[in-house]
């Protein structure tokens, strides 16, 4: 790990156990529950779409099929939590397999409208409800609380200590993993594919196997969800949840993911403080920022404008020193000058 | 010597492109055999099936024995062929060290669970590959520049770039895909000497290349393509003499070539 | 199932597949001169309904028709000069989500401008239904098809006749080359999305008097028309139509399959076909494999 992600990570955690301090009631607590769920499945997605330079569109599918798979088998057929939530993890990935073997091979597009028709597909069988399952477009309850070593999640506090230290963990792991072989294997994709291949990069199976994790992480978002609210109906697992998760990683700049986190904290803080405001013009606003940040802030809002910032006051003191006395503005010979 | 790489009766389509016609040459091992040919002869594509990026309609491509010509290139490039580019493919979202250390992949292992995880022996594999992308720039002579973006460098330095890069997957056999293209004379030569250097090195290397003098002055072999056929090989000496070559290849650098040689 | 009840469902059928059809033709237009799946190609036919419902409050369907159309074209010109275009040599992940930026913008400005209800528009004829053997068919399914026809004849008489056609033929196969040929690829990527507008716009107003329109619409219509065009094979005009009629068939013949609740997994069928062809087959029906693999992304 180096020194800069590791005192990342400490100034992560000195914050989050700062917070509940001064944040304390339970409203702002379950913003930060949210922000920690989105979190997850945006680390998840920024390693695939950042460092594999692909793009998923199917993500709440995945969480829908974590949130439901623990539900249903919890509510229902009598599982403990923790083995459901292996259960559904399971199937959830090897779903993923099932829609990422054959398109992962294709080119970009390919792969996105087939994880945007499976999420669709999800959200259509949740919908239906085939087999007396999920309850249709009303959903069931009845799931239970998780517990975490016998300590039962019941308030917002513990979920929110829960959840973000499982943040916490996987954060860790990624940061592990793009810092490694593989992570330059992965990057090395993104960079060119022709070139991957040809230094002996594996190409088909890391795409596949970032795919794999991105998919396992929502799902685990989703066994959480299930288990934080109590409840699952499909309304939630829309396609716009797909579309809202890729704006939450591209805002904090795809690439990178510590602006994962930042981006998803920040546009879940910001559509809970202005909620009436997000109600109408979230379509706009999600649209707008991944227009905006695409075509000028190709690292994100952070990083990207960070280094236009820079780059004007670069450029402002540069020409406050041409302007200093004695060196002419209209110099054309000067070779220095027009560097 | 003894043979390291056999293609047999290469054919290549592009629709109703032929770029290789029946394309027959063998290459010994421990030599530096260029390849010339007018634009569009099809150089670059009998790059690409080497290295398996492309699939050939037709022939086969032996390495060491075995036929490589339908394996992916991941697989290619393990069992020791590697490449540069002709229109320079370095990550651009990498460093130029990180680029190096990309080209240890094949002969490094750690795999997606032991690096979550990050045993010592882990660090210890990072160190290592770190350590010989290292000594590679100082091969080429980026040494300097190993920490700068790869898309920043300058043209001449991204070639060497990605010569280091297909250095670090430890080929046996090296393909070099117009290395002196861009650079000035005083690049060319040291590319030359570089080029050498690694045949001494005990690697077998196949160029392309356009500039005469580099080619006549450091290759063992010469193979002459046209329309994706071969129409002359030999040494560089009896190569440039051959009547076919002078017909189809009347450019000054020839005749400069020429006569610089004798 | 007696016969005539199919060849009602078959009716059916061919009027929601007319228009997965123009709008899979909308794709493969983007698709062949920049490789680009265009995500906002639902929106055209969303707008194209809305401003259609808007202009027929104030004059005739005839005269509302044309202009309904131009809004929506200026509308993907607009989309194309202050998104696509800045954004040509960028990566294809980036591009990809542009086009679906975009598609919020239009979604999330149609809400703004029309608000979140649904609109009905007068059918162009009479509702009176028409026999044909035993079933019935409605006169806007006559209309559906006609449009279609007129549609898929325009677009292959301007592909084969005019030179602005042959040169999009030409962009789509080897772009470098076409533009090397000193045809302006720039202008051609206007004007694909120029045409894919229309289209889409033509295909929304002659479906909302069957549907009814809302600023939801477009996601749907885009999903399916996709997996019609991947169907047919992604850039080829009669995959397109094939594959479009396909899908509608295909979704009104499982809605009427007899088990309980077969009818919600209609929005289904179309995404499963696209998944199979995605995964068994994606270079689609009329396609080769060897084209999907020179494209550039
Ligand atoms: N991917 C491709 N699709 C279609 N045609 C191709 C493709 N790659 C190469 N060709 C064609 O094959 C022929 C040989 O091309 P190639 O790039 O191998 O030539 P080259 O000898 O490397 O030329 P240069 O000296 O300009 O690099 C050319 O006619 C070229 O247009
Ligand atoms: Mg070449």
């Amino acid at each position: 790990m180096s020194k800069k992600n590791l005192i990342g990570l400490i100034v992560l955690i000195a914050f989050l156990l700062v917070i509940p301090r001064f944040f304390g009631n339970p409203y702002y607590l379950g913003v930060l529950v949210w922000s920690g769920l989105y979190s997850l499945i945006c680390m998840g997605l920024s390693l695939f779409m950042g460092y594999c330079g692909q793009i998923s569109l199917g993500q709440a599918g995945f969480y829908a099929l974590g949130a439901y798979g623990s539900g249903i088998l919890t509510a229902r057929f009598g599982f403990e939590p923790w083995p459901a939530l292996a259960v559904a993890l399971v199937a959830c990935v090897i779903l993923a397999l099932g829609v990422g073997l054959p398109t992962l091979r294709l080119k970009g597009h390919y792969l996105a409208m087939a994880t945007l028709g499976f999420g669709v597909i999800i959200y259509v069988v949740a919908d239906a409800d085939p087999f007396g399952l999920t309850g249709g477009p009303s959903g069931f309850s009845g799931i239970p609380k998780l517990s975490v070593f016998g300590l039962a999640l019941n308030d917002e506090l513990r979920w929110y200590y829960f959840v973000w230290a499982t943040v916490l963990i996987f954060l860790f792991f990624l940061l592990n993993l793009v810092n490694s072989r593989v992570g330059r294997a992965l990057r090395s994709i993104h960079g060119g594919e022709t070139a991957a291949k040809a230094m002996g990069v594996n190409v088909a199976k890391y795409k596949t196997q970032a795919f794999l994790l991105s998919a396992a992480m929502a799902s685990v978002a989703g066994s959480f969800y299930a288990h934080y609210v109590g409840f699952v109906n499909p309304e939630p697992f829309n396609l716009e949840l797909s579309i809202h998760l890729v704006t939450m990683v591209v805002i904090g700049g795809v690439t990178n993911l510590w602006g994962a986190i930042a981006g998803t904290v920040l546009l879940t803080v910001l559509t809970e403080g202005f909620r009436t405001f997000f109600k109408e013009y979230r379509l706009l606003f999600d649209g707008l920022i991944l227009v905006v940040i695409m075509l000028l802030f190709a690292e994100g809002l952070f990083l990207g404008a960070a280094k236009k910032v820079a780059a004007l006051v670069a450029r402002a003191s540069c020409l406050r020193s041409r302007r200093r006395p004695g060196a002419s503005t209209h110099s054309t010979g000067n070779p220095e000058a027009a560097s | 010597m003894s043979t390291i790489l056999q293609a047999i009766s290469l054919r290549k389509n592009f629709g109703g492109v032929v770029a290789l016609d029946d394309l027959s040459f063998e290459v010994r091992a421990g030599e530096i055999k260029s390849i010339i040919g007018p634009n569009g002869a099809g150089k670059t594509t009998l790059f690409n099936i080497i290295s398996g990026i492309y699939r050939p309609s037709s022939g086969r491509v032996r390495f060491e024995g075995k036929d490589v010509a339908l394996l992916p290139p991941h697989v290619i490039a393990r069992k020791g062929i590697s490449r540069t580019f002709q229109n320079l493919q370095l990550f651009a979202n990498m460093t130029v060290l990180e680029n190096v250390m990309v080209g240890r992949h094949p002969r490094t292992r750690v795999g997606f669970w032991r690096s979550i995880v990050r045993f010592p022996g882990v660090r210890r594999e990072e160190r290592l590959t770190a350590r010989a992308a290292k000594e590679l720039l100082d091969l080429v002579g980026l040494a300097d520049n190993a920490h700068r973006a790869a898309a920043t460098l300058p043209f001449g330095k991204q070639r060497l770039a990605e010569i280091a890069r297909a250095l670090a997957t430890e080929p046996k056999l090296l393909l070099l895909d117009e290395p002196a293209s861009g650079l000035n004379v005083r690049e060319t030569e040291q590319a030359g000497r570089l080029i050498q250097k690694i045949r001494d090195m005990g690697k077998t290397v196949l160029v392309v290349e356009h500039d005469m003098s580099l080619v006549m002055g450091i290759s063992e072999e010469v193979l002459v393509l046209d329309h994706g056929r071969r129409i002359a090989e030999g040494p560089p000496r009896e190569v440039q003499k051959h009547p076919e070559v002078l017909r189809v290849y009347l450019g000054e650098d020839f005749h400069n070539a020429a006569s610089a040689e004798s | 199932m007696d016969p005539s009840t199919i060849l009602q469902y078959t009716f059916a059928g061919i009027k929601i597949g007319g228009i997965y059809a123009m709008v899979a033709l909308g794709f493969n237009i983007i698709y062949n001169t920049t490789g680009i799946i265009n995500f906002a190609q639902g929106e055209f036919v969303m707008l194209g309904g809305m401003f259609m419902v808007t202009f027929s409050r104030i004059m005739p369907l005839g005269a509302a028709f044309p202009i309904a159309v131009l809004a929506v074209v200026i509308v993907g010109c607009f989309l194309e000069r202050a998104t696509i275009w800045p954004a040509r040599n960028g990566s294809v992940i980036s591009l990809i989500m542009i086009t679906i930026g975009g598609s919020l913008l239009l979604k999330g400005l149609a809400m703004k401008v029309w608000g979140k209800s649904s609109f009905p528009l007068r059918h162009f004829s009479s509702e009176e239904p028409i026999k044909i053997l035993e079933a019935t068919i409605q006169p806007q399914t006559l209309w559906i098809i006609s449009v279609l026809l007129l549609v898929v004849i325009v677009l292959a008489l301007f592909f084969k006749f005019t030179l602005t056609g042959k040169a999009m033929r030409a962009c789509a196969a080897n772009r470098p080359a076409a533009s090397l040929c000193g045809i302006s690829v720039d202008r051609l990527v206007l004007l694909s999305f120029a045409l894919s507008a229309g289209i889409g716009a033509v295909a929304g107003i002659v479906i909302t008097p069957v549907t009814l329109v809302n600023y939801t619409c477009g996601s749907m219509y885009a999903l399916k028309g996709f997996a019609a065009a991947v169907l047919g094979g992604l850039g080829i005009s009669t995959g397109a139509v094939v594959g479009g009629l396909t899908i509608g068939l295909m979704e009104c013949y499982g809605a009427a399959l007899p088990f309980q609740g077969a009818s919600s997994y209609k929005d289904g069928i179309a995404l499963l076909v696209l998944l199979i062809f995605l995964c068994a087959k994606p270079s689609g029906i009329f396609g080769r494999a060897a084209i999907s693999e020179l494209k550039r992304f």
